[in-house]
């Protein structure tokens, strides 16, 4: 059965690693949602979320193949129970069309929206929330005339206690504890 | 080494000497001897230098480069070093591609250097420029490019690391001319540390428990092992784990010679051109032990009816393999060869005759309908079995194979009788139909065994027929027999059970072999007459240097036995 999955990929800041990335999605067939990079809070790792779905088993082999990336340190797959998340969408209308009616007093109080510019051309809209909450304000908008739309990939947080900085030290002291094997090859 | 911490180097391009002589000071350090190559106009720095080394580094010259891959991944595998490939930009470059993904399919270590064109013009299409770190992105385990010559020391030192280490591989390492020119103060260490990379699993013993727990409850187990065994030089641990256990070895192609032929709990080879009785009982085992293997689907057959009765155990080291193309129920995620020196001593003293018996009955059947015709003839035109079964007789096994793709692959992996340890180098995981004559090169120059022999078809060795010439200028001494039917014969063969016997272009007009390799001055015979071949073959045996031995083999012919593809293993067919 398929499940939205968001991957949480910690890497090294190197070029090239979201291509590695996401090459192995493609190669499966599993279609990227969204998918969003930045630094993350460990100082020099990269984060790279991106939500797919796909079946548990899936998830579980593209994971693997994503954490056999040299450069990726460490790859989470969370379902949306897992973790708190939000996007952001941005629309451009018509001030004239918003200034009639009580369009834009929905768009802020009943959507939550939030004018960011107004002049009297056009206004832009900034709404976060979830994606359906999002596609709610747009088939609203999309009624009364949009002249861009855009929204953003997500952005997660985790809601496990465990965070990246002890993985990473425990990675650390297991590399380090251990005399290099002289067994495989060299 | 550390990463990040390469600023000791002086950045500005002023230092002691160039990048390309930093690169040939890395090679000598990190024990290389012997490379394989062609040059180009990006990469004559690092050619320039080379000639200063030419007493510690040998570089051999191949005819292309697809050739020097191979050659590269030849010698990796009969020495277990990591093989060393240098081209030029561009051409050079994407030449070496199907190589490259030949390894990475293998498990192969092999340290490829291209040259890039100067820094500034990176991204202009200018000439000779391919973005060879895009393009082989999909094919190594890691690439990297290097712009300036202090970044040298780095990036080379994790290549050898990577490609060594874990699941080996091919790793690239794309540097620019002008890298190559500028100057660096030069520091080295071998690299024996990256924060993101830890090929050294630490080992559960939980897992080993509950594998032995499996294997003592058993009562028709079986082991399957393939090219991780090799890799990771755990051949000793697998005869004592098998005779320990009385449990019957089969191997995969890349694992052949890692269990001594001759043995009485091996069970043969598995695959689509495999042996009867492993693949058949594959599917009555109520366990299976898998070791440094990946159940790649030639050897599984249709997924869904593989060994439907059996509990498996997955021994590797490659975490993405487990769970991948077959459910287990213990994963030991590790190095073969620590797991099962750890397994050992938790598991019974054991036999299994009855088990054992059920191999032997269909291994006569086996005999009695496909290997007494394939390997004695009594009339009729020379086969290919008969051939390899002669050269495994008279070499007694102790010898290199070197195969190329097709049926001449499958035949010699039937019939050639292992007993070391790396004495086959051939394509598994790609298939690359002209890997066989240039692996046989680099298999040549790393291997001491007396003889070097390579099987290849009259389709394949003309697929990379110029690298003779590489064999003629360094007098590389290998043997080379041509079965030559005439065919693109496994393709043949194909057409002939599944489509309607149309051969749709897979006949071959070829020319004059033997002339051919007079024209480079290798000795070399045809052989057509039963009554001439084992003669052909002891002179050819006893010939110092390189030798050519086409033999007319039977031309329509199929590979039998045969798991037909979508089917079960335990539906492999003996006839058809
Ligand atoms: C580079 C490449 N192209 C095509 C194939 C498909 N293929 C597999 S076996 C084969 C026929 C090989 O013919 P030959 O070399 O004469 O060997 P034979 O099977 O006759 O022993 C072909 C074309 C391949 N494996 N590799
Ligand atoms: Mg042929």
């Amino acid at each position: 059965m398929n499940q939205e999955y968001t991957l949480s990929v910690f890497s090294e800041d190197h070029i090239g690693i979201l291509n590695q990335i996401t090459i192995i999605l493609t190669r499966r067939q599993i279609n990227i949602d969204s998918i969003t990079a930045s630094e993350s809070a460990v100082k020099g790792v990269h984060l790279i979320t991106i939500v797919v779905r796909t079946t548990p088993e899936m998830v579980q082999k593209v994971v693997r193949q994503m954490e056999k990336v040299i450069d990726v340190l460490k790859v989470f797959a969370h379902t949306s129970e897992e973790i708190v998340y939000q996007e952001i969408a941005l629309f451009k209308v018509s001030t004239k069309v918003m200034m009639s009616g009580t369009i834009t007093d929905q768009v802020v109080r009943y959507h939550n929206g939030r004018l960011v510019e107004v002049t009297p051309e056009y206004m832009v809209i900034e709404k976060t929330g979830h994606k359906d909450e999002i596609i709610e304000l747009l088939h609203f908008l999309e009624k009364h005339g949009i002249l861009q739309f855009v929204r953003s990939g997500r952005v997660a947080i985790t809601r496990q206690v465990k965070e990246l900085n002890t993985y990473l030290k425990e990675m650390d002291s297991a590399t380090r504890s251990k005399i290099p094997e002289s067994t495989i090859y060299n | 080494m550390k990463e990040n911490n390469n600023k000791n180097h002086n950045g500005n391009g002023q230092g002691e000497i160039s990048g390309a002589e930093a690169v040939i000071n890395i090679l000598i350090a990190e024990g290389v001897d012997t490379i394989f190559g062609y040059p180009g106009g990006a990469i004559m720095p690092i050619y320039d230098n080379l000639m200063n080394v030419e007493d510690k580094i040998t570089h051999v010259l191949t005819r292309h480069e697809q050739g020097a891959a191979h050659a590269a991944q030849g010698y990796a595998m009969v020495t277990g070093k990591p093989g060393v490939c240098l081209a030029t930009s561009g051409p050079g470059a994407t030449n070496l591609v199907t190589g490259i993904a030949n390894a990475y399919l293998d498990s192969v270590p092999v340290v490829f250097i291209t040259a890039q064109v100067v820094s500034t013009l990176i991204g202009t299409d200018a000439f000779q420029e391919t973005d060879i770190i895009g393009v082989s992105m999909p094919v190594t385990k890691w690439n990297c490019q290097v712009k300036s010559a202090d970044e040298i020391p780095e990036a080379l030192s994790k290549a050898f690391y990577i490609a060594t280490t874990g699941r080996p591989g091919p790793v690239l390492i794309d540097i620019t001319k002008d890298a190559q020119i500028q100057k660096l103060n030069f520091i080295y260490s071998k690299c024996d540390y990256i924060r993101s990379y830890n090929p050294h699993i630490p080992l559960h013993m939980k897992e080993i428990e509950s594998a032995a727990i499996l294997i003592n409850h058993a009562s028709r187990p079986m082991i399957i092992a393939g090219h991780g065994v090799l890799i990771s030089h755990a051949e000793e641990e697998l005869l004592k784990f098998a005779e320990k256990t009385g449990i019957p070895v089969a191997l995969t192609l890349l694992g052949l010679s890692a269990f001594p032929s001759s043995h009485r709990l091996y069970a043969g080879y598995l695959g689509m051109h495999g042996n009867y009785a492993p693949n058949v009982l594959t599917n009555q085992a109520d366990l299976l032990i898998a070791i440094g293997m990946r159940f790649d689907d030639r050897v599984t057959g249709n997924l869904k009816k593989y060994a439907p009765d059996a509990s498996v155990i997955h021994i590797d080291i490659d975490a993405a393999e487990i769970n991948k193309n077959v459910r287990v129920d213990v994963a030991i995620n590790n190095d073969a060869k620590e797991a099962l020196y750890n397994l050992i001593p938790l598991v019974n003293q054991n036999s299994y005759e009855k088990w054992i018996r059920e191999f032997r009955i269909y291994d006569k059947t086996e005999f009695d309908t496909v290997i007494k015709k394939d390997i004695k003839p009594e009339s009729g035109e020379i086969k290919m079995g008969e051939v390899v079964k002669m050269i495994s007789d008279l070499t007694k096994g102790d010898a290199v194979i070197v195969t190329d793709v097709g049926q001449n692959q499958m035949v010699t992996a039937r019939y050639y009788r292992f007993s070391e340890p790396n004495t086959l180098v051939t394509s598994g995981g790609l298939g690359t139909m002209g890997f066989g004559l240039p692996a046989s090169v680099g298999a040549r120059l790393g291997s001491h065994k007396k003889n070097v022999i390579t099987f290849l078809g009259d389709g394949g060795f003309q697929m990379t027929i110029q690298e003779l010439g590489t064999i003629m200028q360094y007098n590389i001494g290998v043997k080379i027999v041509i079965l030559n039917n005439s065919y693109l014969g496994m393709v043949r063969q194909w057409q002939d059970m599944f489509f309607s016997k149309r051969y749709a272009s897979t006949e071959m007009v070829n020319p004059d072999f033997v002339a051919i390799a007079a024209a480079y001055r290798i000795p070399a015979k045809k052989v057509s007459e039963r009554a001439d071949l084992e003669s052909s073959i002891k002179e050819m045996l006893a010939t110092d240097g390189p030798y050519l031995l086409e033999v007319t083999v039977e031309k329509e012919t199929n590979v039998m036995p045969m798991v037909q593809p979508g089917a079960s293993v335990s539906e492999i067919k003996l006839t058809h």
